[in-house]
């Protein structure tokens, strides 16, 4: 355990001793804020328009107008900000040779892998931390319900580390940062693209490729609703992806 | 300290080592010598538990790499051809790091770190960032990681190379004053660094062991003996190289006789005397007996330079004669 908190303490420390950390930080508060406030324009102005016909207004609720739909951009966002964060765990290790301390200190392969995605999940963390201010300016003037909201964040968190499970396995495959970066967005970008294409199909291979896209689980989770299936796959998912890390790190020394 | 037994490693196409067997004493000082691409990195890659051998074994403190490389990796440090060093942290918080990372406990770590600070004449940088450093001083963080954990075996792959003679010098002195406590292996190409700082030598080529041997042994082997360069004359075809190479090779004391390349038609050779054998009077008699012209006839020294190379291309030359039977 004080190894997995050292390697993910030192991943840490390297993310904000270089600009990345803050690019990213700053990156994502811009395109959430921007989100932010065009869906909080187009409800005020929903309702102005509401009143200004001497209608009653109708039913609104800040959560399903505006946290709901922000979340679930914020979901996608993260899609294209994952592999600028797991680009570097090992490939930049391997390049720089410092692999060769790690691997030749007496730390075992698993502890160093889930301090290194530990490591890219606080920093996911911080960078989803840029939308709660934001959401908690809607908690100052408004009255949104909050428990849909601490789920939708834990579905942001779950299918963030699935996804960043799956770029650290695949820094593990090449020393060259671009490649880990370029193949683990195409990656994301498939996954993305599959839940959109198999949305309206429920022919029996399509609700399968449906189901295997990491994007879908996270639908629930923007209702509020925790189904046990949906955590199951996530946890299932960063499971495995971190299993076949440890296994590409063995055959990295079996063939190196 | 040290025990490797028959030790092969293959990769998808080339063997870069082929079946080598030594063993080092606790507290020895040994030099690892061989031509760039013979296997050295690879070997200590596999005594460091970073790479598992095709086939033998290696035992570090009696601990096998492969069965129990926890134990193995606890007891040695290893500073690879390149530093390990992580550019964005300071050298003192780097220390640190590795100095946890090698399971030094917090109590004692900041002891540690100001210890090896010193004893690696890094004091002055100890804020500054990795990044920022000369190659020199880097290698020097390199090595002050390597002994953080005060292990029982160091394992340093080029520890001089791409410094300058001053920080050559420093760094050899360093070694001295490492050796009394812990057991190094340290490998280069250099030849004059292991005659400085080793009191063993391995010496491999194209991933074969050649020789091993004490630094004094192996110059004495050739040293105490003799090395005579004969020229003598051929006018006119006569003699016949392979014909005085017979008859210099007859001549008592002799172990062995190089040919080297023909100039002029005068004909020149290598002649290597037994230990302790004086052969210049009857190598000139041999010649003059026989009715050809002694042109020259000098000592020349053997180095451990020569005896290197005569090594490594006597195994070559092995290799092509077997190559060329099997076609």
């Amino acid at each position: 355990m004080n190894n997995i908190l050292l390697i993910c303490k030192k991943e840490l420390k390297s993310y904000f001793a270089s600009p990345i950390a803050y690019i990213l930080m700053a990156f994502f508060a811009l395109i959430f804020g921007f989100g932010f406030y065009t869906a909080t324009r187009d409800m005020v102005r929903y309702s102005f328009q509401a009143q200004m016909m001497g209608q009653a207004p109708p039913p609104m609720s800040v959560n399903d107008q505006i946290i709901r739909p922000l979340l679930g951009f914020a979901s996608t966002v993260a899609l294209f900000l994952i592999p600028m964060i797991t680009m570097r765990t090992f490939a930049e290790e391997k390049s720089r040779g410092t692999i060769e301390l790690l691997l030749t200190s007496p730390v075992n392969d698993i502890q160093i892998i889930i301090g290194k995605w530990l490591g890219a999940m606080l920093l996911y963390l911080c960078v989803l931390g840029m939308s709660m201010i934001n959401i908690a300016l809607l908690f100052a003037w408004g009255k949104p319900d909050l428990k849909p909201v601490l789920v939708a964040y834990l579905g942001l968190i779950l299918q963030g580390g699935c996804l960043l499970a799956i770029g650290v396995f695949i820094s593990t495959t090449t020393k060259n940062q671009i490649i880990a970066g370029g193949v683990t967005f195409f990656v994301c970008l498939l996954l993305w693209l599959l839940s959109w294409f198999t949305a309206f199909d429920t022919t029996g291979g399509a609700s399968v490729v449906n189901y295997l896209s990491i994007v879908t689980h996270f639908e629930n989770f923007s209702k509020g609703v925790i189904e046990l299936k949906d955590v199951v796959f996530y946890l299932s998912m960063i499971f495995f992806a971190l299993f076949i890390t440890s296994r590409a790190m063995e055959s990295l020394r079996w063939r190196a | 300290m040290i025990k490797v037994d028959g030790l092969t490693k293959r990769y998808a196409r080339t063997v870069a080592v082929d079946n080598i067997s030594f063993e080092v004493e606790k507290g020895q000082i040994v030099g690892f010598l061989g031509p760039n691409g013979a296997g050295k990195t690879t070997t200590m890659r596999v005594l460091t538990c970073f790479l598992p051998p095709t086939s033998g074994t290696a035992n570090i403190a009696g601990f096998d790499v492969v069965e129990q490389p926890m134990e193995v990796k606890r007891r040695i440090g290893y500073l690879p051809e390149t530093p390990p060093v992580y550019p964005e942290m300071e050298v003192a918080e780097y220390l640190n790091f590795v100095g946890r990372l090698k399971q030094i406990s917090s109590g004692d770590i900041a002891r540690r770190v100001d210890e090896v600070l010193g004893r690696c004449a890094i004091g002055d940088v100890r804020n500054k960032l990795i990044g920022k450093l000369s190659k020199g001083y880097k290698q020097r963080v390199g090595i002050a990681q390597a002994i953080i954990h005060n292990p029982d075996v160091l394992i340093l792959d080029e520890p001089t190379s791409g410094l300058d003679p001053k920080q050559i010098i420093e760094i050899r002195e360093l070694l001295r004053q490492l050796a009394g406590e812990h057991t190094i292996i340290l490998s280069t190409h250099i030849l004059s660094e292991v005659e400085h700082s080793c009191e063993r030598v391995i010496i491999i080529s194209q991933g074969k062991l050649v020789a091993i041997d004490s630094v004094a042994n192996l110059t004495n082997r050739l040293r105490g003996s003799e090395a005579v360069a004969v020229e003598v004359e051929a006018a006119d075809g006569r003699p016949n190289p392979s014909e005085v190479l017979g008859r210099l090779e007859q001549v008592s004391g002799v172990s062995r006789v190089v040919m080297k390349e023909p100039k002029d038609g005068r004909l020149l050779f290598e002649i290597e005397s037994l230990q302790g054998r004086q052969i210049r009077a009857d190598v000139a008699r041999t010649v003059v007996n026989a009715g050809w012209g002694l042109n020259e006839l000098r000592t020349v020294g053997l180095s451990l330079e020569d005896i290197f190379l005569q090594l490594t291309a006597a195994e070559k030359k092995d290799q092509e004669t077997v190559g060329g039977k099997s076609e």
